[in-house]
């Protein structure tokens, strides 16, 4: 099976089957599109519209990874510095605490309550084990200093 | 087919979502596990999976390296990987078998983790908790375990990440599964149909965090066409916390109803803490 974007013969499954495209409009069909003329436009908030549900992928009678495309072309946008700042904040506490959602003083006290460790044994209770991740992002190029 | 595990010990991957907001979860899980004889073994040091949403769609390659790292701390201890949140399952699984999949990529990978004195090791597998207890631990077996028979009508929710990509996935039917409604039957209760039910909750790809309105349009659109139900039950915490947002009847963690079917109160499973 042809995997190409080019291959597309837009009959249109992947937007039908969008979740987000029933709620604004986002239409796959037209990034896929856009991408095989190579035409994307990194500006277009649409970009970021996608659940990464798979639906049009799995869908898609021409066999395209369409989820796995979108997450390409946001890989180009990033690189471009074309990033949402709520994603950027993100990647920041992953750097800064190991966790995408580090913990609070509340849930710490919702744990103890429930007969838990006050802090779960992750990144929060192994402080070498964060810097081995930060080294990990570091030497990416992604530091984010206190 | 089975990995390194021995019987029934695994390492559990606990993520964020459920440590650090909904410990309910944890909790619930470590109690039903603790009565089904399925010893799970903390992943000292584990980090975020790495959230597939936000780093997949920024740098792929730093997503693999991360989840390698996790990957890697489950090898040191011999026991495949299980997962509680549908988004890990997402990061650590197809991490997993991509690696597996693909040598080159696994170079990549090993060099990266080698700047912290890590390798890969052998590549565990990685199941999601009630995959397992379908596909592997088995309906009958659970059943013996059930002794308080409830009789709540359920929304099931699935999740995404839970059925898809299939190329990665047990299960082949994405579009009308049935496992998860036959786990929330087996406790008793009723698995009531609804028209978005296999709809996703909105929340992933990086769209809760980024644009939380349309995320959250997403979630209204689904909850409002269940009808006839007392609870929905998700597998996921991140699906969990976004229906929870918009749903006016309890949402519940797929361990809490379990637990209740074992007969662990309310107070027990969390129910009291947390919505």
């Amino acid at each position: 099976m042809n995997k190409d974007v080019r291959s597309c013969m837009k009959c249109g499954s992947c937007t039908a089957s969008c979740p987000s495209g029933r709620v604004v409009a986002f239409r796959t069909r037209k990034l896929v599109e856009d991408r095989a003329i190579g035409e994307i436009d990194y500006d277009d908030l649409s970009l970021w519209y996608c659940t990464t549900c798979f639906n049009c992928m799995e869908r898609c009678p021409r066999g395209i990874d369409i989820t796995d495309e979108i997450l390409k072309i946001r890989e180009e946008a990033y690189r471009k510095g074309k990033v949402l700042e709520p994603h950027r904040a993100v990647l920041r506490y992953i750097y800064r605490s190991g966790h995408a959602v580090p913990i609070n003083p509340e849930v710490r006290e919702k744990r103890m309550a429930l007969g838990l460790s006050e802090l779960p044994p992750t990144t929060h209770t192994f402080e070498e084990a964060l810097l081995e991740v930060r080294r990990i992002m570091e030497d990416e190029g992604i530091e984010y200093k206190e | 087919m089975r990995g390194l595990s021995t019987k029934s010990d695994f390492s559990l991957f606990l993520g964020c979502l459920i440590p650090n907001r909904l410990p309910e979860i944890e909790k619930s899980t470590r109690l039903v596990c603790e009565r089904l004889g399925i010893n799970l073994h903390d992943m000292k040091g584990a980090s975020c999976c790495p959230a597939p949403g936000v780093m997949k769609s920024f740098d792929k390659a730093l997503w693999l390296k991360i989840a390698g790292r996790n990957l890697d701390i489950a090898a040191n201890m011999g026991m495949d990987i299980i997962t509680l949140c549908n988004g890990c399952y997402g990061t650590l699984k197809d991490a997993s078998m991509e690696l597996k999949d693909d040598p080159e990529l696994q170079e990549v990978v090993r060099a990266s983790l080698s700047t912290i004195d890590r390798d890969l090791g052998k590549i565990v597998d990685v199941y999601h908790f009630v995959e397992y207890l379908y596909f592997d631990y088995g309906l009958d077996d659970l059943s013996d375990h059930i002794t308080k028979k409830l009789d709540y009508k359920v929304a099931a929710h699935y999740g995404c990440h839970l059925l898809k990509p299939i190329k990665y996935r047990r299960t082949k039917d994405f579009d009308a599964p049935t496992f998860f409604d036959e786990l929330i039957e087996l406790t008793g209760s009723t698995s009531v149909d609804y028209v978005e039910k296999n709809t996703c909750c909105g929340a992933g790809g990086g769209l809760r965090s980024g644009l939380k309105d349309v995320a959250l349009d997403i979630a209204r659109k689904k909850v409002a066409s269940i009808k006839d139900a007392n609870m929905i039950v998700t597998p996921c915490p991140f699906c969990h916390m976004q229906l929870a947002q918009v749903s006016n009847i309890p949402v519940v963690y797929y361990s809490q109803l379990l637990a209740l079917s074992m007969g662990f109160s309310e107070e027990e499973v969390g129910m009291a803490v947390g919505k």
